[in-house]
């Protein structure tokens, strides 16, 4: 039995021997092209829709919104999503494709939609039938994500959207956005409200999505523009000018510290899954070399080695300890620390990976002779993106200084 | 063994602490700590071993000592998780006491099986203190470099660095055999010991070098004869104790700055505002919570997963040093002047993290000997 299996209930038990069954028997095939580091890397529909046919037979079989009750198309159960989350990762199973709206869409939806829409869009999410991204981010509107400028105007029981998102994730292939915008321009804040919005089906007629390229050469986010395009008051979540207070459902889901846990399913192949693990390092250097020697007797290579090691271990056993309140000093310190601490903890291993690697760094993951696929330096620069996306680090800072220790804001 | 569910803090670990804490917090409030051992800033004065004995005894009858002591010894038999949740708050008001020192006696004799070592417990569950004479004037812990010598039933030679060495009854003695290294018990109020006191930096401690003339010892006073072997097993421990101490410490260390960061105005804003002066202190709170989580995954590991004790107790002392040298760095530099000054009592603090940094090796030693562990030893 495994430590996890030991402390399950009941419930999760019984569910846990399901999923390995069923995992254990499933077989998702093998894809005729390779497959990104993340999802908010898909670059092509071949990519896509390998991975959609896993997250919908992945679903289909229950091991996707697990804890949702079964009228939003869930599961119904209690405290599951963990445990699927946890075998699907030791069976190795490629990434699921919709992550922003299993990340994000979902729980927005189930803590601030009405019924109706719940029940209608959510199985179409978790089954990956409709790919969801987020409009939150405007060339004026990053870090202050409150100076969104993106307006609906109300006409009768419609909405009449003009506006431009920019770094929208997925939008590429997406049936289906979160959108936050303005409906009031007197008020910052209390000015915003927040939307649903079917984007796939209004391109050309209202919505145009441009491309994105990242520094990686990768595509996977885009610019969204709305030009006119109506859309119906029933798509509204919560009441007009509430659209910030659902926002913070959205950003708390985003950065691992909402109530809802994510469906996710580990990173695929035990070669892909190494990257950006700061225990891989140890092999790494085992199997490089310095002045001809082993990378791994360098002492000072083995010290940043074990620095890194120590920083994941701590962050893994931080999760743990978030779970014993009385081992807390405060309830929120560690899950917004999450974000933060993984992304940077990931961006240093990465970059150390490539010192380990030496010349051999250089070869990128077009190159035959590059080690690991040439997949630690690709890692190193997307790991950009989680240290800017969902709230960059500094603004990660900002929050946890004011909200956590209760220093004054910052500008 | 298999990881203990919730690093084994359960209520009854919850109320030792928070009693624990609430003891400490009415009873030794900075000032008092400071008036207790900052009396005098003079740095050629003579070494003093300043503390509260009022207060350890009335620590000893809450029963801090005989936590981790098996209940056959007449010990509470408690997890190392719940000693380490009150040496956590001992580090948080900088408690002068022989409370690490006994704890880490306390986990040496644990490790000996003996009877002899079986009594000493006892005697420590009973009230009384005692400390680890072990380590030669390098510092080192190999047993070749041991200082004190059995001949012919005596001890001869040195042992340094003891910890709170004039507030403690009992020493446990690390010496050269004919057959290796042995650990006994010996009184400090016996003939033939010169108990000389250092002058350290640290003004919540005291610690001294011992020499040992002919200090005859008998077999009661025997508590093992493979010391190697034993502390070998206590280290983990003794690692993650100074931890938890250092965790305590540092979350003092980053509660009173923050403090200082909001009633301080600079500029027309509270210095708070200032992201030279947040951010890093932020920086520092998530430091102390890997340590922390560290320290109680070794503190669980040590009771759960002997196989994995000592890669997590190194992590856990690895993690608290480098946080503790932060810790202090910051919170003299972010109270500006006043942080420089003897009334201020970042100090205090400062000092004791220095000498919790170094005691049983800092950061780069453990990493060293936690790659050993991981990657194997370098090739020769
Ligand atoms: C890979 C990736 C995917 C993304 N996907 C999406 C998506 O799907 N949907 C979406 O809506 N958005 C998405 N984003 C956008 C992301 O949320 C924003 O990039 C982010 O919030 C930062 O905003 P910005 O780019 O405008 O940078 P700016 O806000 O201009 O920030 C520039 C720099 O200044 C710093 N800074 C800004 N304000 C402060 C301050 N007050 N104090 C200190 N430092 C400050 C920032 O930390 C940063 O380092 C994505 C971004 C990336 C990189």
């Amino acid at each position: 039995m495994s430590q996890q299996a030991k402390k399950d209930t009941p419930e999760q038990a019984e569910f846990r021997a399901y999923c390995r069954d069923w995992l254990s028997q499933h077989d998702e095939g093998t894809p005729s092209v390779r497959l990104p580091q993340s999802a908010i890397e898909i670059m092509h529909s071949e990519q896509l829709s390998f991975l959609r046919k896993w997250q919908s037979e992945a679903y289909e079989a229950g091991l996707i919104g697990c804890d949702y009750p079964i009228a939003e198309g869930g599961g119904g159960r209690k405290d599951c999503q963990m445990v699927a989350n946890q075998e699907m990762a030791r069976a190795g199973k490629p990434f699921l494709p919709n992550i922003l709206g299993l990340g994000m869409a979902a729980p927005t939806m189930h803590f601030h939609a009405q019924a109706a829409l719940k029940e209608r869009l959510l199985p179409g999410l978790f089954s990956c039938k409709d790919v969801w991204c987020q409009g939150f981010s405007e060339p004026g509107a990053g870090s202050d994500l409150a100076n969104v400028q993106t307006f609906a105007e109300r006409k009768g029981d419609k909405w009449i959207i003009n506006g431009h998102k920019v770094w929208t994730s997925l939008a590429h292939f997406a049936d289906w956005m979160i959108l936050l915008l303005r409906t009031d321009k007197s008020s910052k804040y209390d000015g915003l409200s927040y939307f649903v919005v079917p984007i796939k089906s209004a391109l050309g007629k209202g919505v145009t999505v441009r491309p994105l390229i990242k520094i990686t050469g990768e595509t996977g986010f885009n610019e969204v523009f709305f030009d006119n395009l109506e859309i119906g008051d029933d798509y509204r979540l919560d009441e007009i000018g509430k659209g910030w207070q659902v926002a913070q459902t959205t950003l708390l889901h985003e950065r691992g510290a909402g109530p809802m846990l994510t469906p996710s399913s580990g990173r695929g192949s035990a070669k892909s899954s190494a990257i950006g693990d700061a225990y891989a390092l140890i092999n790494l250097a085992k199997n490089a070399t310095r002045d001809g020697e082993s990378a791994a007797d360098d002492p000072l290579l083995r010290d940043q080695i074990m620095q890194m090691i120590i920083r994941q271990e701590g962050s893994k056993q931080g999760a743990r300890r978030a779970k014993v309140e009385g081992l807390c000093e405060h309830p929120m310190r560690i899950p917004l620390q999450a974000k933060l601490v993984m992304s940077e903890i990931r961006q240093d291993t990465s970059a150390l990976a490539i010192d380990i690697l030496g010349a051999q760094s250089t070869l990128y993951i077009n190159d035959e002779n590059a080690p690991a696929g040439g997949e630690w330096p690709l890692a190193y620069m997307n790991s950009y993106g989680i240290t800017i996306a969902a709230g960059a680090s500094e603004i990660q800072r900002n929050i946890l200084g004011e909200r956590i220790l209760g220093m004054a804001k910052s500008k | 063994m298999t990881q203990a569910k919730n690093f084994a803090f359960g209520e009854d670990e919850k109320l030792l602490r928070d009693t624990a804490r609430k003891f400490l917090q009415d009873n030794l409030p900075t000032d008092k700590l400071h008036q207790l051992v900052a009396s005098d800033p003079d740095p050629y004065r003579e070494s003093l071993s300043l503390w509260d004995k009022n207060l350890w005894q009335q620590i000893v009858e809450l029963g801090w000592t005989t936590v981790i002591v098996p209940e056959a010894d007449g010990g509470m038999g408690m997890s190392l998780v719940a000693l380490c949740a009150l040496v956590e708050e001992t580090g948080r008001v900088s408690l002068p006491s022989p409370f690490i020192a006994t704890s880490c006696a306390s986990l040496v004799l644990r490790e000996c099986h003996s009877p002899a070592a079986g009594h000493w417990l006892g005697e420590i569950a009973g009230g009384s203190t005692a400390t680890l004479a072990c380590t030669p004037k390098n510092g080192s812990w190999l047993a070749a470099d041991c200082d004190v010598e059995l001949v012919d039933g005596k001890l001869s030679g040195s042992a340094w660095f003891v910890q709170d060495a004039r507030k403690v009854d009992n020493l446990i003695v690390q010496a050269k055999t004919s057959k290796g290294t042995a650990l006994y018990k010996v009184s400090t109020h016996c003939e033939g010991l010169n108990i000389v006191a250092d002058a350290i930096i640290d003004l919540t401690r005291d610690q001294a070098h011992i020499h040992f003339n002919n200090v005859p010892v008998g077999d009661a006073q025997r508590l093992s004869d493979d010391a190697r072997a034993v502390l070998e097993r206590a280290e983990p421990g003794l690692l993650t104790l100074v931890a938890a101490d250092m965790c305590g410490a540092g979350e003092w260390q980053l509660q009173t700055t923050v403090e200082y960061m909001k009633v301080r105005e600079q500029f027309g804003h509270p210095l708070g505002y200032f992201q030279a002066l947040k951010h890093p202190l932020v920086n520092l709170m998530i430091m102390i919570d890997q340590a922390k989580s560290l320290t109680y995954n070794a503190a669980s590991a040590i009771d759960s997963e002997p196989q994995n004790a000592a890669k997590f107790a190194r992590m856990a002392k690895a993690s608290a040093s480098e946080m503790a040298a932060f810790a202090s760095n910051r919170s003299i530099q972010f109270h500006g002047g006043i942080g420089f000054t003897w009334e201020c009592f970042v100090h205090l603090y400062c000092k004791r993290q220095k000498h919790n940094q170094v005691l049983y090796g800092d950061a780069k030693y453990q990493r060293a000997k936690l790659a050993e562990i991981l990657m194997g030893p370098i090739s020769a």
